[in-house]
């Protein structure tokens, strides 16, 4: 009987030391902060490349939740992350105004593309005009896979269809198909169904299961994407790790943090441009 | 880990001859997790299924067909329950466990106790009727009663510390919400299949969850022979 309980003892207590050992780095990797960010600034491996660079000169680990920039703003909203690194400006400013952030810094660009298959069932055919293409797309009713996730890539996409003059929640057809889920993932599904899906450069560069798929327009100045970075407000959330978080921003956007963005290349092509003094991005 | 992910040309065989430190670490982050919450499901799960085996009350049918059907609580939703509960913004925000191991446990523990809980109470319900006169005899109280019977059926409970196990080790859908899959922190094997999937590296990804089941097979085969060893024990 006694050696029963004694068993019964032990199994608590190594429950209670398995919590605690699980919990322990939490308190002893103090020096952290917790960054939400993008899909396409994890996927692309930026972070691989920068954050050993930061934390060398630092001594500050980054932890990066990597979500679509609607739910990186949520998280953020919810005081669940120090810094929120993501792109879609006009999603940005409305975080800013609500008072969830402190200040948005621009931090580098890249640009999206309009993938699709070689065989090219739209008929795009070279065009630099990404509104003509997506018409075209919708004319042919081409198969066109949609993030449909509230990231900034689905944010652009949508104000794509606007300029493009095309009511795409009216408009949709079966050959317009919205995923729910991240740029790999739609780049997955459209690589195994040959549809159209635009995306970041970065994660499409990045990505190796392409089967098809291949550019079909870049270079529109409409395929802009810009990034920004803000701390999240410790006024509404006070245990925000401000001094830790305000350094992460200050060294991306220092000129050593710009060139480590700038340094950072798959296949010898540059993936990301810093241009955190450019006015106005 | 991180560096060689973006080399195509890098296996997974490679990363597990070479003992890659960060896959180690995933491995390692994941045993921790899935023991700790089979460990913690354990001490609620048994002496939980045991009261509901040996006790009678109004409503026990019902609480036994609610805890067989927890067995498929979706992990996604759990997740999201926990997600919500340690949240800055939820109820327990203060304690700072999102986005850390220890909320991983928390879900999976969640969503184990009812396999563990299930599994006990059908394996004591069974052996009570094999003891139940020669306990009543030995005047042995409910307490007894229930470490008794606890203790004579381990080797069958271990099974169910298995099946447990099984589902821990298996599940993403709560780790990934509770935990965010930071690289070094937080990141599981399950969610490092789901992130490299989603970078379309599927060769790497198929070989992580060869890694996987192996890992599995193996927690398997080294329980099977303490069962072995501790039935030649006790005769």
């Amino acid at each position: 009987m006694i050696k029963r309980e004694t068993n019964r003892r032990h199994l608590i207590a190594l429950a209670g030391a398995a919590l605690v050992a699980l919990s322990a780095p939490a308190f002893a990797q103090d020096k952290s902060i917790v960054v939400s960010s993008t899909t396409s600034t994890q996927d692309s491996g930026l972070f691989g490349h920068i954050l050993p660079l930061f934390k060398a000169k630092t001594g500050i680990d980054v932890k990066v939740v990597s979500q679509g920039t609607g739910q990186a703003l949520d998280t953020g909203r919810r005081g669940d992350a120090d810094v929120v690194f993501v792109h879609a400006k006009s999603a940005e400013l409305k975080f800013l105004s609500e008072g969830f952030g402190v200040k948005r810094y621009p931090v580098m660009y890249n640009d999206f593309v309009l993938i699709g298959p070689k065989g090219d069932p739209a008929g795009i055919g070279g065009t630099k005009d990404i509104v003509a293409a997506l018409k075209a797309i919708k004319d042919k009713g081409a198969p066109f896979i949609s993030r449909g996730d509230r990231s900034g890539t689905h944010v652009a996409e949508l104000d794509l269809w606007k300029a493009a003059g095309i009511d795409i929640a009216k408009d949709k057809g079966p050959w317009y198909k919205e995923i729910g889920q991240g740029m790999g993932a739609a780049l997955n599904t459209a690589s195994a169904s040959n549809a159209y899906v635009l995306s970041d450069r970065g994660t499409w560069l990045s990505f190796k299961n392409r089967a098809d798929l291949v550019i079909s327009v870049e270079g529109d100045n409409r395929l802009f994407n810009q990034y920004g970075v803000m701390l999240v407000n410790p006024e509404k959330h006070p245990h925000v790790k401000k001094e830790y978080g305000q350094a992460f921003i200050d060294w991306l956007i220092s000129p050593e943090g710009q060139k480590a963005i700038a340094e950072y290349k798959i296949g010898g092509q540059q993936l990301f441009f810093p241009n955190a003094s450019a006015p106005g991005a | 880990m991180q560096e060689k992910l973006m080399h195509a040309d890098t296996s997974a065989l490679d990363l597990v001859l070479s003992a890659d430190p960060a896959l180690m670490e995933i491995v390692r982050l994941s045993l921790l997790v899935s023991l700790g919450a089979v460990v913690a499901a354990a001490v609620i799960g048994f002496p939980l299924g045991a009261v509901i085996a040996l006790t009678r009350y109004p409503g026990r049918e019902a609480s036994i067909v609610v805890l067989n059907a927890l067995m498929g609580l979706p992990p996604v939703v759990v997740g999201l329950a926990v997600y919500l509960l340690l949240s800055r913004s939820g109820p327990l925000g203060t304690w700072g466990l999102l986005f850390t191991p220890a909320a991983m446990v928390i879900a999976q523990t969640i969503l184990v106790t009812p396999i563990i809980a299930a599994l006990a109470r059908q394996t004591i319900e069974d052996l009570w009727t094999e003891y139940r006169e020669e306990l009543a005899a030995m005047n042995v109280g409910p307490i007894g009663r229930v470490a008794t019977l606890l203790w004579d059926a381990r080797f069958s409970l271990l099974t169910a510390l298995l099946a447990g196990f099984g589902r821990a080790a298996a599940e993403v859908g709560a780790v990934i919400i509770v935990g965010g899959n930071i690289d070094g922190f937080t990141r599981t094997m399950t969610t490092a299949i789901a992130l490299e999937t989603s970078k379309g590296d599927l060769p790497l990804a198929i070989g992580l969850g060869m890694v996987l089941i192996a890992i599995v097979i193996i927690v398997n085969a080294l329980a099977w022979g303490v069962r072995r060893a501790g039935e030649r024990l006790a005769g």
